[in-house]
């Protein structure tokens, strides 16, 4: 909320003199899907204060419309670049809801598509498949992952460059009708906004999503485990500890998603504790169904000096 | 005495209007959108009030939930076959209606020469009526 200004003194509504930030900023429900952001979200320190600005902006935009002064609608096509799990699409979602509580965009829906969706498998087949997607999304959010596979070099003839030329000419002529979003990972995706100028200079917001440190991720892990009613003792969250900072070290991790993925393991486990012991005759309580207990964390290969599972699955999609 | 003065085809809502703008006809999809009717675009250039089935431009839009991207295939449309007939309609397809819910005009040709009524003696003084555009003499795509 620091980074809405409220300069403007309280005032009438339909005074065309003064405008008031702080209610538009309140009707506009923002301040919910902020908050919500900042509590589901963990980190992404520059993210969140980027959405904020962009909020901000939108804001002001509308307060200087009410006044009737020219508010040209804002670019509003972004680049996420980071590492794989990140966050990158999860914030995508949230930005359409943003964009749609400030009235940027339509409706509240996001298309998430990646090469596959958007490049044809011959001649003239292309254009049409683009074009559909870009109707769909149309009032929404268009998200494209891996944007960077749109551009093959090493192939002249790759289809991948008339849908750069259509998407370019939407996102210059419909700038209202709709966002679009390409997300990768970084160094990658600066080689494809080197390659195609025009991408990038069209796209104005380019944010940058951070690697998670060992306490964040600890906090995500919590979340999750929050989420789907099961919790850590004492014991399992110092082994959970233990597990990111190894983990973090080895190839292929994929910040929240290797988190994900090792807690899932983690239920397979606790899952096959439970049977083993139920052979005994035990009655389970609440409570032993909840915890996640140390020994369910510390049978992961990652302390045996070997690599999780997670290193076979790490960098692809799910 | 003609009582369609202006000769302009009248089928379908809003016909009897002047040809409704690009706005209107978003706030005609939108309505449609509202109430989860699928929209799609035909066209013809024959347009006999018989002549129920008119060629679909592109497949319904089951899928589109804005009425922007609509809009662009209307306009498509209209580009393509710029001396036809076109055509809006919104399908409901809840189970029971499964049929159009609106069809309106959206492009027509330049000149519309209307309709003849041809009167056919039979049997007894019995007349029949048929109804022919002057158009349709010339073959398909060379109508008007």
């Amino acid at each position: 909320m620091s980074a809405v200004p409220a300069s403007v003194p309280e005032s009438a509504e339909l005074n065309p003199v003064t405008t008031d930030l702080q209610a538009l900023y309140r009707d506009s429900g923002i301040d919910d899907v902020l908050t919500q952001l900042d509590a589901e979200l963990i980190g992404l320190a520059p993210v969140k204060l980027r959405i904020r600005e962009i909020a901000a902006l939108l804001l002001v935009d509308k307060a200087r419309r009410t006044l009737g002064l020219s508010a040209g609608a804002p670019s509003l096509h972004m680049s996420f670049t980071g590492n794989p799990g990140t966050g990158k699409t999860t914030v995508a979602m949230r930005m359409a809801e943003i964009l749609h509580r400030l009235g940027y965009i339509r409706s509240n829906h996001l298309i998430a598509v990646t090469r596959d969706d958007l490049v044809g498998q011959y001649i003239g087949h292309t254009a049409p498949k683009t074009k559909e997607v870009l109707k769909r999304a149309m009032g929404g959010v268009l998200f494209i992952d891996e944007a960077y596979y749109l551009y093959r070099p090493e192939n002249e003839r790759d289809y991948g460059q008339e849908v750069i030329e259509i998407l370019l000419q939407v996102m210059e002529n419909q700038r209202d009708d709709l966002v679009v979003i390409v997300a990768g990972y970084k160094d990658r995706m600066e080689t494809f906004f080197r390659s195609n100028p025009g991408m990038a200079s069209r796209v104005a917001h380019h944010l940058d999503f951070p690697d998670y440190g060992v306490d964040e991720l600890l906090q995500i892990a919590q979340l999750l485990v929050a989420r789907i009613d099961y919790r850590f003792d004492d014991a399992s969250l110092q082994a959970m500890r233990e597990y990111i900072a190894l983990r973090i070290r080895q190839p292929h991790f994929a910040n929240a998603r290797s988190i994900r993925n090792a807690l899932d393991r983690s239920r397979l486990r606790q899952a096959g504790r439970l049977f083993a012991r139920a052979g005994d005759g035990v009655s389970l309580d609440r409570d032993s169904l909840m915890t996640i207990a140390a020994e369910d964390v510390l049978a992961s290969r990652v302390f045996s000096g070997g690599r999780d599972l997670a290193g076979f699955s790490g960098n692809t999609k799910d | 005495m003609m009582t369609n003065t202006g000769a302009r085809v009248t089928q379908g809502q809003f016909s009897f209007l002047p040809d409704l703008t690009d706005v209107q006809i978003t706030a005609q999809i939108n309505y449609a959108l509202k109430n989860n009717w699928a929209v799609s675009v035909e066209y013809t250039d024959d347009p006999h009030p018989r002549n129920t089935y008119w060629e679909m431009y592109g497949n319904p839009m089951f899928d589109l939930k804005d009425a922007a991207g609509i809009l662009q295939e209307i306009n498509a449309c209209r580009k393509t076959f710029p001396n036809h007939y076109v055509r809006v309609m919104a399908f409901d397809s809840t189970r029971g209606v499964e049929s159009p819910a609106m069809s309106y005009i959206v492009n027509r040709p330049q000149n519309e020469p209307g309709f003849a009524l041809t009167r056919q003696e039979v049997a007894g003084r019995q007349l029949r009526y048929t109804v022919t555009s002057y158009a349709v003499d010339k073959p398909e795509g060379e109508r008007y």
